[in-house]
């Protein structure tokens, strides 16, 4: 067994006494795809918190490659290779397309470098084949605020990917999204399983089924159960949670 | 190419030539009155330019400015008071024998130095930036408590320095104006030229590194944080970092401002540090345009003008006509007025008037979607 990418031991936060996680255990393996899921309330964005470094947790660990996360800025742990895009689509509005792209491409992020040094003919042609991915090549020059939702998600996606994070956390991506759009998010996702680790949260049944992946369920800020989508599915205590609990079966 | 060059570059050559013109001849046809004036408000466009950096670009609304602008002020004049009291009982500043002071104190000492103050003009009010700007930005202070921290912080420099009459002359101020520079007095004609032409000339400088500083990718990165700074945060980005740094520019513009200002108007006081003068400043900004490093320049250079011409006439209604100015722009001109010029304000105005807009395509098929039938 190789060594996991992230590894979150024995994770508590406890907001004013309220356990938002409790001893929550989770690993990653390198190249995996994982998509968690629970109901609303289940702690799926403060796990988030925790891995990013917006949030400290109570009690526990989370390790990196490694290395602890805890106490590190979140710009910090960025760099050391964690991605992350929000539930709703967060972009720079008030920057076109191909900048907001540049930002994230970007390999010098300190203030000194990016005073003087232009954009590396490498960046430029990572960029246009972002746009080209996720189809805004015709929107380069348009400020991030006039696209379409749909657009600003795809967007935010594309500046997840050209971080080229080792490990990939999205959050529901596909809200909001077409049908095709979503499909289209499935396939992208898959597409950069390998190379990169992702962490998919949603609640979309039918997305995630697309992801073909293995799948943690989260409910009251625990790890109910793992295991594939069709396994979850037939799972009770799963199907409790969702559905509350069966009286005939009982 | 060529037309390009034709459509586009020669206006602004045009412009340019003007400016450089008017600057060089302005000694020539101004009364030195006028022309200290003019000295003195191209000094505020300097200190405009900082706070369009910090506000326009980056977000950051401070109330403090003054602090920077009076310790540039202070920096100079402390030199040019020092550099004219040899002949002084003690050697040092007149007004020290009023306190009953003999003994130069020790913080002055540095200021005999001409090359310490031409650096400390711009470094002093920098580092006290950076240092004030890092301490509220790593506990990250933003938006209005930023705005409230800064105006305490020129409170306290306020108070210090119109309460220290033994170190600074207090609540009078230090004047310049009858201080010798290169054997010349500092308020004579010929000198206050000389200042005029640098002022103007530092003007265009300090526009010319600002705009560098904002049209490249660190510019990219200072509008993403005015958007949304924990955004970029997990993109690598420490925002906390830049917005320290452009703090400090600021700091550093205001100094220099400062520092002319001082030399042409013949005294540096607490005055520079009173609340009302620096949300004076925030509003030459808002009401030249945020964002626009131009709107920032013409803005304090024309309200000062303004100002100056309205006072002579009514000088209880200025306050009036500064709040009602304030409340037009937040209300009607949100990008101030040379944002809404650059965002076609003036040909949105006359369709909403009713005059039609004049389209290249097929005739008016795009706005009333019916075409004119030939007749």
């Amino acid at each position: 067994m190789t060594t996991a990418l992230l590894e979150m031991r024995q994770i508590s936060v406890s907001f004013d006494g309220f356990m938002a996680l409790r001893d929550l255990n989770l690993s990653l393996q390198p190249g995996e795809l994982r998509a968690v899921i629970g109901p609303n309330g289940a702690g799926k964005t403060t796990f988030l918190d925790v891995i990013t470094g917006k949030l400290r947790p109570t009690a526990g660990d989370v390790l990196f490659k490694g290395r602890s996360l805890l106490n590190k800025p979140e710009h910090r742990i960025a760099r050391l290779g964690i991605g992350r895009k929000f539930q709703s689509p967060r972009v720079f509005e008030n920057l076109t397309v191909e900048e907001n792209l540049a930002l994230a491409v970007s390999h010098p992020k300190r203030p000194w470098p990016l005073l003087s040094a232009g954009l590396s003919a490498v960046e430029r042609d990572r960029i246009a084949h972002l746009m080209g991915i996720v189809s805004l090549q015709t929107r380069a020059h348009q400020v991030a605020g006039s696209l379409s939702h749909g657009q600003k998600q795809w967007l935010e996606i594309a500046m997840l990917v050209g971080q080229s994070p080792d490990l990939l956390l999205v959050d529901e991506p596909v809200a909001g999204l077409t049908d095709e759009e979503t499909d289209l998010t499935a396939d992208l996702l898959k597409s950069l399983v390998g190379d990169h680790t992702v962490l998919v949260i949603d609640h979309d049944m039918e997305f995630i089924r697309r992801l073909e992946s293995q799948v943690s369920v989260l409910h009251q800020g625990h790890v109910l159960c793992e295991g594939s989508m069709d396994q979850i599915q037939c799972d009770p205590r799963v199907i409790e949670v969702y559905l509350g609990r069966n009286e005939e079966a009982a | 190419m060529l037309q390009a060059f034709q459509q586009h570059r020669w206006p602004l050559v045009i412009v340019w030539v003007l400016i450089i013109a008017a600057i060089v001849a302005a000694p020539a046809v101004l009364p030195v009155f006028g022309l200290k004036l003019l000295g003195r408000f191209l000094s505020l466009s300097i200190v405009a330019l900082g706070i369009d950096l910090i506000w326009g670009f980056t977000g950051l609304l401070s109330l403090g400015q003054g602090i920077f602008f009076a310790l540039g002020g202070y920096a100079v004049a402390m030199y040019l008071q020092l550099n004219s009291s040899s002949e002084q009982p003690n050697g040092i500043p007149e007004f020290f024998s009023l306190y009953g002071v003999d003994q130069l104190p020790g913080f002055w000492q540095p200021f005999y130095s001409p090359w310490f103050t031409l650096i400390a003009i711009w470094l002093i009010p920098a580092l006290l930036a950076a240092l004030l700007g890092n301490l509220v930005f790593r506990n990250r202070i933003k938006g209005v408590y930023f705005s409230i921290l800064t105006q305490a912080a020129l409170l306290v420099f306020f108070n210090f320095f119109n309460g220290q009459q033994k170190l600074i002359n207090g609540t009078n101020g230090l004047k310049t104006g009858v201080t010798k520079l290169f054997g010349e007095e500092v308020g004579s004609d010929l000198m206050q030229r000389g200042f005029f032409w640098l002022t103007a000339l530092i003007v265009i400088l300090a526009w010319l590194a600002v705009r560098w500083v904002v049209r490249g990718r660190f510019g990219e990165v200072l509008i993403a944080i005015r958007d949304d700074e924990p955004r970029l945060r997990f993109a690598g980005y420490n925002p906390t970092l830049f917005k320290t740094i452009v703090f400090a520019m600021a700091g550093g513009l205001a100094g220099i401002g400062g520092a002319l200002y001082t030399v042409q108007s013949g005294i540096v006081s607490p005055q520079y540090m009173t609340v009302p003068y620096s949300i004076d400043m925030v509003i030459w900004v808002a009401v030249g345009g945020r964002g626009t490093l131009i709107g920032a320049i013409l803005g304090a250079l024309v309200i000062n003008l303004v100002k100056f011409q309205f006072q002579s006439l009514w000088p209880e209604g200025w306050l009036f006509v500064l709040g009602g100015l304030f409340i037009l722009v937040v209300t009607v001109l949100p990008e101030g007025v040379i944002g809404w010029l650059q965002a076609g304000g003036p040909r949105n105005l006359l369709t909403r008037l009713g005059v039609p807009r004049r389209i290249g395509t097929y005739p008016r098929l795009e706005i009333d979607g019916k075409e004119e039938a030939k007749s």
